[in-house]
């Protein structure tokens, strides 16, 4: 029977040791513990909520980036077109100037040609002049070393006055 | 268990004055409380601790050791025998572990087993359960002061070592304990009652599977261990209940008013029934326990055979394992009914 009625001894150890325990350990062991778990439990959800809005953040940017690579690619390209296009009236350009400039090498060539050309016929010409006569003074020269020749000589030509 | 070692020895030894083994004596010898902490030997004459005995008589506080009672005369009369102290002990009789002042005449009385017209002092003595109880207090108390340490010297980091351990019980204590139960503005205060009542049950239950010193002591299934923790809730629950939980007990709405005065009367029961319950079933299951594990070992006795050792020492084995989930169920659930009964208590109306 004794087995299920309390003993006043032990329920008056009990009450002491279980009170002081309690004040005990809530002052020095709950207290930190808790305090420390729980603020490393925060700490944890506001790093997680911090990753997350990082995310958010990065995936906006990604975009933003992503877009602007687009322009800047677009741009290029515009860019690089103009270049060709530019490049290619230049040589155009280039190519249509030389062409002028050998046509007018050669058109100047041409007429320094001729004019040289003219020069030379005009000498050739004085000089066969010159040499015509000389040829002729020869001719005229031995013609009329005698009377008789210059007799003969005066005949043909009032011959062809006569024909006229 | 070592009680064991002296039953046998008195078997061996004591040829003689062979008396029939009486295993329920026995178990309750064990199962209860005692002056002393017997470590190995015969039970009369082995090796023991002897506790402090304090008691508060009519002439003041008496205070000796236990050794005075147990290597005093042995007195038997009749059915009973009780040991007669000497030295400082003089003038007191023990019967049963139980300790009451000698008559005149320098006897106990007995009348059906029990001792009867002799003065029985107030006995604050240092019980085996009250040593038991220093023991297992201390240790949560370092446990639980080292993992304190721990944070207080690492900050808010991961846990190691003892810390690691003890945290996940810490969170579940109060996530899943006190959170779950009680209002989620009001649970924090409780905390650390809920803390401390889990981690004292649970070790002193533990402490009490060991079957050598500084275990053995069958604290937490002595009815005033589990009384007093009831009584704790109880108070608890007295105190921080609120309009909605004495409106629900003096004026339960929805009955009609005829039926008050059987409802009324059934509600005040129910505020005691709720902590008696916590009281029996954590005193009940720890008993149970070690009166099975005794129990089975005592087969060996009754049969007088060693070979009955193979039965009864894996069965033991086997409930001893099943008595490690015990200890923590029970602490779980004292823990967990308080608070939920502490949470019913302080739960705000909402209808």
């Amino acid at each position: 029977m004794d087995l299920v009625l309390p003993d006043f001894g032990l329920l008056f150890w009990t009450g002491i040791v279980f009170c002081s325990l309690l004040f005990l350990l809530a002052k020095f062991a709950w207290k930190p513990i808790l305090n420390a778990v729980n603020e490393r439990g925060n700490s944890i959800a506001e790093a997680l909520e911090l990753a997350e809005k990082t995310r958010e953040e990065m995936k906006t940017l990604k975009a933003e980036n992503d877009q602007i690579l687009k322009a800047a690619k677009a741009e290029r390209d515009e860019i690089l077109k103009d270049a060709k296009q530019t490049s290619n009236g230049m040589i155009e350009a280039a190519k249509e100037k030389s062409k002028e400039e050998a046509q007018k090498i050669v058109d100047a060539a041409r007429d320094s040609i001729r004019s040289e050309k003219a020069v030379a016929m005009a000498e050739l010409k004085t000089h066969v002049a010159a040499l015509s006569l000389e040829i002729a003074e020869k001719v005229i020269r031995t013609e009329l070393s005698s009377d008789e020749k210059q007799k003969a000589l005066a005949n043909n030509l009032a011959s062809d006055i006569n024909m006229n | 268990m070592s009680s064991f070692v002296s039953i046998a020895n008195e078997h061996e030894a004591g040829g003689h004055e062979e008396k029939e083994f009486d295993v329920s004596e026995m178990i309750m010898h064990h199962v209860k409380d005692a002056h002393e902490w017997h470590l190995w030997g015969p039970e009369h004459g082995g090796t023991s601790i002897y506790l402090p005995v304090i008691l508060k008589t009519e002439d003041g506080i008496k205070t000796f050791s236990s050794s005075h009672l147990y290597h005093g005369e042995l007195v038997h009369e009749g059915e009973n025998h009780y040991y007669k102290g000497v030295g400082p002990a003089e003038g007191f009789g023990m019967f049963h572990e139980k300790i009451y002042q000698l008559d005149a005449h320098g006897a106990l009385h007995f009348e059906e087993g029990h001792v009867h017209g002799n003065v029985k002092p107030l006995d604050f003595s240092i019980t085996k359960n009250v040593t038991s109880l220093f023991i297992g207090s201390f240790l949560v108390f370092i446990i639980m002061f080292s993992c304190a340490r721990f944070y207080k010297n690492n900050g808010a980091v991961a846990p190691r070592g003892i810390a690691k351990f003890m945290e996940p019980l810490i969170l579940f204590v109060q996530d899943d304990i006190a959170k779950a139960n009680i209002n989620e503005k009001k649970y924090k205060k409780f905390v650390p009652f809920l803390l401390t009542i889990f981690f004292f049950i649970w070790i002193n239950n533990l402490l009490g599977l060991i079957p050598i010193f500084p275990g053995s002591a069958n604290l937490t299934g002595n009815i005033s261990v589990t009384f007093f923790l009831a009584c704790l809730t109880l108070i608890i629950i007295l105190v921080n209940g609120n309009k909605n939980y004495w409106g629900h007990i003096f004026a339960p709405p929805g009955v009609p008013k005829a039926l008050l005065p059987i409802m009324i009367p059934i509600e005040i029961v129910g505020i005691f029934t709720k902590p008696f319950a916590l009281m029996i079933r954590l005193f009940a299951n720890i008993t149970a326990g070690h009166i099975i594990i005794l129990a089975l070992i005592s087969i060996i006795f009754i049969n007088k055979n060693v070979a009955w050792g193979a039965l009864s020492v894996p069965m033991a084995l086997f409930i001893s394992v099943l008595e490690l989930l015990v200890a923590a169920l029970q602490a779980y659930l004292f823990a967990m009914l308080s608070a939920l009964f502490i949470g019913a208590a302080v739960e705000d109306a909402h209808h």
